[in-house]
């Protein structure tokens, strides 16, 4: 959106040992007007939600895989008991809809998981093999004891000493930057 | 004191001491130790449920290759082995659910360091159940048969049967299960694959973690879709089981033909499921030294809920005599006597001891605490739950409506070598696991460390205030819970 930077790298990343400090670091770069920002924790921070802003939209789409779930049962209940296969059961009626619910019921549930989990995966841009922050040496204790903060290259508030000198206020660990 | 309600709530759910860094290197290094750093006792489990591992094949290859009539059982013992052993099985999967998920929207944080235990144990309960419904086909290979799709011989299933609800009813539940697990070991895969010296671990878990870096936007949703998730498995897992055991209340067999089994086949599920827990997970406790992390809190906790279902299958019991009784049906009526004092009636007695009586031991708060108390209790319901379903199906099959109908039934050495087989296979499995996969949820045990789920102050919906930064143990676990009262 903004002129591209000059710079070849990804962004700069800020490490901190304490969760407190990575919220502390997201709220105050939200409050700078940055917006290509990202904190990174070993364990989900309800406060990050909050501090960065996040918002998502799965459950709506998992609302949707439901109820296509449950017209996929029961319209194939319904179009093979009735339309294309009808068979006298006992005498009850082709379109025996309470026995018809069961299938229904698991039908919507199957639809439903898989959007959750599938919607998750795709929402997050998942699997994604490769990423910048994997040459960031550092970065691998994102999954084990420390915070990291990133704010991209691309962001157009970006700029590479101004930048690291904002971060450098909230005395992270290390800052490091991000080759592309 | 420590009866007291408020001092429990706060006990430690994990050892004194910990941080989020040795947290991770505790439980990452069962997978990346060594293969000579493997305890003693792993390798002498494993070598025991290799032998039923090959018991297992064997008894498959046999079985395909000449037929199920291998099998004891026969008119008018139709169903024996192959269906007492799914139902045991799917019930023993079902408490990994409910340890994930019921428990999960219920808040309770000493999940936590069992609810990956339970969900593997899901995993492979639900594989061994699967095998008995498909070699009881006899032509397994044409097992796809069950599933709705167009064919040339232009037949569809019968929906109104609960055979094809139970299709419907395990295939989704093993989809589920297997989509909630995985989902749950992508972070800590991530770890894995960050933590590993090894080029091939770290391409397998890379490509196993696919490219997670706990970004806050993927938590997000990530949270999203764990708390969604638990809340379709919590009916659905309901709805499993009294689907199985619409298999037997829509049948007319007395001792089948009853309104109570929906209900109390969850509680035995349940029940069952709990008891499996323990059985791995004490024995797995003492080999890696992981008392930090399952406590004596947690042990007392899963002792509690054994004693509640115990209790609730115990009533189930009652009642089920109770209506054979009060149906007035002579049918009914004498399907209850043939259980008490039947040809089979030392198994109901049995019953009656490992599933009703035993597990009341728990009561006395000690005997929670006590793992060699636990672990007996625990065999004692896994043989107790079995011999429930035994008497369910074998007992009621063999003496129905007319006497000249009625017969014997005893197993072959091929359903005991199918059965153990199948144990052996489960432990097997568990074992592996172990091995290669983290058996504990590191991302959710991280937030049981003080403030690791920061104290959240500033914050306008931070509703438990002070109480965070006070360092009380768990402090940090509401992060993940809030979620579930947002959504």
């Amino acid at each position: 959106m903004a002129a591209p930077k000059t710079t070849a790298i990804h962004g700069l990343l800020a490490e901190f040992d304490k969760p407190e400090a990575l919220v502390e670091m997201a709220r105050q770069a939200r409050a700078e007007g940055f917006t290509k920002i990202e904190a990174y924790s070993p364990m989900p921070i309800h406060d990050l939600d909050e501090a960065l802003g996040l918002k998502n939209k799965l459950p709506l789409f998992v609302l949707f895989g439901g109820l296509a779930g449950m017209a996929v049962g029961m319209g194939l209940e319904y179009w093979t008991s009735v339309i294309e296969y009808p068979t006298n059961i006992g005498g009850r009626p082709h379109f025996s809809w309470p026995a018809f619910i069961v299938p229904m019921f698991e039908t919507t549930i199957l639809f439903a998981a898989l959007t959750a989990v599938f919607g998750m995966l795709i929402m997050n841009g998942l699997p994604q093999p490769y990423h910048p922050l994997f040459h960031v040496k550092r970065f691998a204790e994102a999954t084990r004891s420390r915070f990291f903060f990133l704010i991209e290259a691309e962001d157009p508030r970006f700029d590479l000493a101004g930048t690291r000198e904002f971060l450098a206020r909230r005395k992270p660990l290390s800052i490091e930057e991000v080759p592309n | 004191m420590k009866d007291h309600p408020k001092t429990e709530a706060r006990e430690a759910l994990i050892g004194p001491g910990h941080t989020i860094a040795s947290i991770t290197d505790k439980i990452s290094e069962i997978v990346l130790a060594p293969l000579a750093k493997t305890p003693l006792g792993w390798h002498a489990v494993m070598g025991i449920a290799s032998v039923g591992v090959i018991a297992l094949v064997t008894t498959i290859v046999h079985l395909v290759t000449t037929g199920i009539g291998i099998w004891g059982n026969n008119i008018p013992v139709g169903w024996a082995f192959d269906i007492i052993n799914f139902v045991w099985w799917i019930g023993i999967g079902h408490a990994g659910t409910l340890i994930s998920a019921v428990l999960l929207l219920l808040r309770q944080q000493w999940r936590t360091s069992i609810n990956r235990f339970a969900e593997t144990m899901t995993i492979f309960a639900v594989a061994c159940a699967g095998m008995y419904p498909l070699l009881h086909t006899g032509r397994p290979w044409l097992a796809y048969w069950l599933l709705p799709y167009p064919n040339t011989m232009g037949m569809w299933p019968q929906f109104r049967s609960p055979l094809i609800w139970d299709v419907f009813a395990v295939s989704t539940y093993a989809t589920v299960s297997i989509l909630f697990w995985y989902t749950g070991l992508i972070p800590d895969i991530a770890t894995l694959r960050d933590q590993t010296r090894s080029k091939i671990a770290r391409f397998l878990y890379g490509t196993l973690a696919m490219g997670w870096r706990g970004a806050a936007s993927h938590w997000n949703r990530y949270e999203t879709a764990t708390v969604l998730l638990a809340g379709l498995s919590t009916p659905l897992v309901l709805s499993v089981h009294s689907v199985v055991s619409f298999d037997f209340a829509a049948g007319i067999v007395p001792g089948w033909h009853t309104t109570v089994f929906p209900p109390y086949f969850v509680a035995g599920a349940i029940f069952a499921g709990f008891a499996m827990v323990l059985t791995l997970a004490l024995p797995i406790r003492a080999f890696y030294g992981l008392k930090d992390f399952i406590t004596e809190k947690h042990l007392d906790n899963m002792g509690k809920v054994l004693l509640a279902t115990g209790l609730i299958v115990t009533y189930g019991y009652a009642m089920e005599a109770f209506t054979c009784w009060y149906s007035g049906s002579a049918y009914e009526g004498y399907a209850l006597q043939n259980r008490l004092s039947g040809p089979y009636g030392l198994f109901y007695w049995a019953l009656i001891l490992t599933n009703c009586t035993v597990p009341n031991i728990l009561w006395w708060a000690p005997a929670r605490r006590n793992i060699w108390i636990l672990f007996a209790v625990s065999m004692s319901v896994n043989i107790g739950m079995w011999l429930e379903r035994f008497v369910i199906i074998v007992v009621s099959l063999h003496r129905d409506f007319l006497p000249s109908s009625w017969g014997m039934y005893s197993p072959t050495m091929w359903d005991w070598g199918m059965f153990l087989g199948t144990i052996g296979f489960f432990v097997a499995a568990f074992f592996l696991f172990l091995r290669l996969m983290p058996i504990i949820a590191m991302f959710e045990i991280r937030l049981l460390v003080p403030k690791s789920g920061v104290t959240g102050k500033e914050l306008p919906h931070d509703h438990d205030g002070g109480a965070h930064s006070s360092g009380a143990q768990g402090a940090g676990a509401p992060a993940m819970h809030d979620h579930a009262s947002r959504s």
